[in-house]
């Protein structure tokens, strides 16, 4: 049994480290640990509700809208605030945008090094990548006289003798299966994304004023005022901006991204059976279709249990506990608590640093374990995207058959690390499907004459009760994120973030049942003890976030969590 | 500097940015850094002639906000131009590396580049619990920052965590958390690009003079460049004359709103804030923050987190804003206090910003490097 660390690792937004022992070239256990906190809900408590989001933003600037949406949420849920339609199309247009670009970054940036190698790329015949490239997709960049020049810009920073982000990976390793000509194509894409992507954010410059960290969320509605007239609000020329970004972000998730993501995994088969995990699932639903309480969600809400498709089952907040028995904080009894009457009593306990190895046997993360009626689940685009084929959404069960037949599989091999890759893909297509009809109906309806982008009646605290408390759902690229507030005379007595990254990053629980980065560890094959890729490729799999998990933090000691579930 | 060589142009035509377009991109760097036109060809020929500098960017209690804002940097091919001016030996967010292979390339670049390399800093830096609230490869970020900006040509704290603590320094700092130039103290050729995230247009630029000059362009009495916070928000802000003229939004969405008037009585901090967006936009100059109709967060000062809320809470009694049009008292919920933090903020701001030459001499002296 060799014991072996992962840390930093890299690609990914936040501090993590993972360790794990390695037997007869496979993992037997892992452990996951995250490694920085900041106390961004201590730091909210006695503020003003209406300034919340802005804090909560900077949870995380990868996922630069997902906490501000939350946010707004709960603090609108406390207070009894409406948006207008207007608000929840242009936020609707800023969720599907993020997630979007977040999910094309994450597979080039993030994720696509643990499958492309490089180096490889550099033996390529271009004419065999533009033939290749030219058998997959029409999108024109595809000559071999493109290719050519991808492959000297690459030779050129290769003789340079300074590979930059490049240097001492794990090129040359025996798990990298791309043929040269497949590597090269990747390589030109990931640069192309890297364009791309600062295209496709544009939609939340106009509406936000700018990406990352955009400026227009707002208690009750969106601060971007509309009239199709005006040069200062969103107007027709927006619209026609809006649109065209869109088209261009379909046409590229189309051609580039869906045909890359299909023939990269067509070399990869083998990881449908790795990385498997909990099996449980979850997803909180979003993209509420109208502004009713119970409108209906483009992307459904549900748990899977032991990953049974055919059994959705409707989701219970009020199930949801969490454990402490492994993590940096005080455990009473060790029983595991709703999160509303948990307290959150930091006490490092850990080695000091620096330092070789964590105590894997007693408490080794500041994440805490969160579980759904006791059960660890894994949530995500997987999760989402089983939840609504099991609940029969016709076009995510269509997008997802044509996966599985293209690849010649079953709907079994979803449940790994490939199928959380492929859900990405899916997911993405499916937005960037979306999102043209959402900017449409905010064209229509302000159109209309509806220029309301607020509730103005609930913007002074005066309207507020005195005491009010509020909860705030929202699917976020990497899963399901709640925030709950509670508000007393005006500013904030209580704010409590339970994000994607906890869910999947935990620790084992009091149980001693393993989260679901631990959980898909478990067997994954390691060929080479000093380059332990396929670690990462499963970690990576689940795009953590981990400066977004941990935040859970008083450090005097003294957060007492009083939060009702509504 | 060695391996002269016309290298860089080579590279941009062939993947097909003429020498025009980087000619044309060298003088907008001037622009944003307020340099004479004729400047941008000396940022060409020093770009295209230097050998690529080793950067090492160390993220700590951070959000990647500014990373995620580097990798929006403008066009032409600004990520592409500074991927390849620079040599990015380090950056956890998209290195291939990972693990004590990621750990090994840091140590290389201390150890055999001592003294030749820059460092960016994003996030802040915990001192509490002995620095176990931010370990990388079981260090902590505190011995991390130290080792490797003291050995470091210069450093860029971008973001206001790096430059001054920012949000996890936010009251009541629960995690002890500093700001670079706190946590590394006498730290060598330290500038500060704050803001919540800075704008890539500003990082490039003063990469670029860095590179061209190997030296920090001059410096306000905050370590910030000149270029882009010698002047405030409302300096330059296109609702400008609507304050001038008493016409404010009132209420979300009111015909003010769309029309684009002032933020003030909803709570814009332009007035007090010092930076560059209205001059250079973010996204590609595709919009910012009051263009789109939401006040100015203050977000490049320091302590912004704590002065300048609650953020809707219009500023009282800023010098200059003595015309006779009536601010109604909006949201009496604490304003009066916070305007009372926040007058003495915009003072001390504005007292600094008078010994503008002043910094200048001292940037001049501090600002060079060997
Ligand atoms: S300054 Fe803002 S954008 Fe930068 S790391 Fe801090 S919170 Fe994130
Ligand atoms: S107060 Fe704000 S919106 Fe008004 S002119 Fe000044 S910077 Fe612009």
């Amino acid at each position: 049994m060799t014991h072996i660390v992962v840390d930093p690792v890299t690609r990914i937004e936040g501090h993590l480290r993972i360790e794990a022992e390695v037997e007869n070239g496979s993992v037997q256990n892992a452990w996951s640990s995250a490694t920085m906190f900041r106390g961004i809900e201590l730091i909210l408590r006695g503020r003003d509700p209406r300034d919340a989001w802005a804090f909560a933003q900077r949870i995380c600037g990868v996922c630069t809208t997902v906490h501000a949406i939350a946010s707004i949420r709960a603090v609108e849920d406390a207070i009894g605030a409406e948006p207008p339609p207007n608000a929840r199309l242009l936020r609707q247009i800023i969720m599907a945008t993020q997630m979007i670009q977040d999910h094309v970054v994450h597979f080039y940036h993030l994720h696509a090094l643990d499958w492309v190698d490089i180096v490889s790329a550099l033996s390529a015949d271009p004419a065999a990548t533009a033939r290749l490239a030219q058998s997959i997709s029409d999108w024109p960049l595809s000559s071999a006289v493109y290719f050519r020049g991808v492959q000297e810009r690459v030779q050129t920073f290769v003789d340079r003798g300074q590979l930059g982000p490049f240097g001492n990976a794990y090129w040359g390793h025996p798990s990298y299966r791309l043929p040269p000509e497949a590597n090269l194509l990747a390589v030109a894409h990931y640069l192309e994304a890297l364009d791309w992507q600062r295209e496709v954010v544009k939609i939340h410059a106009i509406l936000g004023g700018k990406n990352p960290h955009l400026q227009n969320f707002l208690v009750g509605g969106m601060a971007s005022p509309v009239d199709p007239n005006e040069q200062a609000s969103i107007n027709v020329g927006s619209i026609a901006q809006m649109k065209s970004l869109a088209a261009d972000a379909l046409e590229f998730v189309t051609k580039v991204y869906m045909p890359d993501l299909m023939a990269i995994a067509s070399f990869y088969t083998d990881w449908a059976a790795i990385g498997g995990g909990v099996g449980n699932y979850m997803s909180y639903g979003e993209y509420p279709e109208g502004e009713a309480p119970n409108a209906p969600m483009f992307l459904p809400s549900g748990i899977i249990r032991n990953r049974d498709l055919a059994n959705v089952l409707p989701l219970d907040p009020g199930l949801i506990t969490e454990s402490v028995t492994h993590s940096w904080y005080e455990d009473r009894d060790g029983a595991p608590l709703h999160p509303f009457q948990g307290e959150t009593n930091p006490s490092y306990t850990g080695p000091a640093p620096p330092y070789d190895r964590l105590d894997t046997e007693g408490k080794y993360s500041w994440l805490k374990s969160p579980r759904y009626d006791g059960a660890p689940m894994e949530v995500g685009p997987l999760a989402r995207m089983l939840v609504a084929y099991g609940r029969g959404h016709p076009r995510v069960q269509e997008l997802v058959g044509s996966v599985l037949s293209q690849l010649g599989v079953g709907p079994e091999v979803l449940f790994s690390t490939l199928g959380r890759v492929a859900a990405r893909g899916i997911e993405t297509q499916l937005l960037a499907e979306r999102l043209d009809g959402w900017i449409d109906e905010l064209a229509e309806n302000m159109g209309r004459g509806d220029l309301r982008i607020a509730d103005n009646s609930k913007w002074d605290p005066s309207s507020w009760p005195r005491e009010a408390t509020g909860a705030g759902m929202h699917e976020a690229p990497r899963g399901s994120l709640g925030h709950w507030v509670h508000i007393r005379d005006g500013s904030i007595a209580n704010y409590q973030c339970i994000v994607p990254s906890t869910w999947n990053a935990g620790p084992r629980d009091g149980q001693g049942q393993p989260g679901p980065y631990e959980a898909a560890l478990l067997g994954t094959p390691v060929a080479d003890l000093e380059q332990p890729i396929e670690i990462l490729r499963t970690v990576h799999s689940f795009d953590p976030c981990i400066a977004c998990g941990v935040h859970v933090l008083d450090g005097r000691g003294n957060l007492r969590a009083k939060v009702k579930v509504l | 500097m060695a391996a002269k060589g016309d290298w860089l142009v080579g590279e941009l035509e062939r993947r097909g940015v003429t020498r025009r377009e980087f000619a044309a991109f060298c003088s907008t760097v001037a622009g944003i850094l307020m340099l004479p036109r004729s400047a941008g060809a000396e940022l060409a020929q020093a770009m295209a002639t230097g050998r690529k500098p080793t950067l090492v960017w160390l993220e700590f209690q951070d959000c990647a906000g500014n990373t995620e804002s580097f990798l929006r940097a403008a066009r032409p091919s600004a990520a592409d131009i500074l991927l390849d001016t620079l040599s990015v030996d380090y950056h956890e967010t998209i290195m291939a590396a990972a693990g004590h292979q990621a750990e090994a390339v840091l140590q290389d670049t201390v150890s055999g580049q001592s003294g030749q390399y820059l460092v960016v800093v994003e996030g802040s830096i915990p001192t509490g619990a002995n620095g176990a609230y931010c370990t990388i490869g079981g260090r902590s970020a505190l011995d991390i920052v130290r080792e490797v900006c003291g050995s470091a040509q210069a450093t860029i704290a971008v973001g206001t965590c790096a430059a001054f603590g920012g949000i996890p320094a936010a009251a009541p700092n629960p995690t002890g958390a500093l700001s670079v130039a706190d946590a590394v103290p006498g730290i060598r050729n330290l500038i500060n690009l704050p803001a919540c995230p800075a704008n890539a247009a500003n990082l490039a630029a003063l990469v670029v003079y860095f590179v061209t000059y190997g030296r920090w362009p001059p410096l306000d009495g905050l370590r910030r460049p000149l270029f882009a916070y010698g002047k405030t928000i409302h300096d330059n802000c296109e609702r400008r004359a609507h304050y001038d003229a008493g016409q404010y939004v009132e209420l979300w969405g009111d015909e003010g709103h769309r029309k684009g008037y002032c933020l003030y009585k909803v709570g814009c901090k332009g007035p007090v804030c010092f930076q560059n967006c209205p001059e250079v936009g973010w996204n590609e100059g595709t919009n910012w923050p009051v263009g789109c109709g939401h006040p100015c967060l203050g977000c490049a000062e320091p302590d912004f987190w704590d002065k300048m809320t609650p953020f809707y809470a219009h500023l009282d009694g800023f010098p200059g804003f003595n015309r006779q049009t009536h601010i109604d008292k909006v949201g009496a919920w604490g304003t009066l206090g916070v305007a009372a933090a926040f007058g003495a903020h915009a003072l001390i701001q504005i007292a600094r910003r008078r010994g503008t030459g002043d910094a200048q001499d001292d940037s001049a002296e501090t600002g060079e490097t060997s």
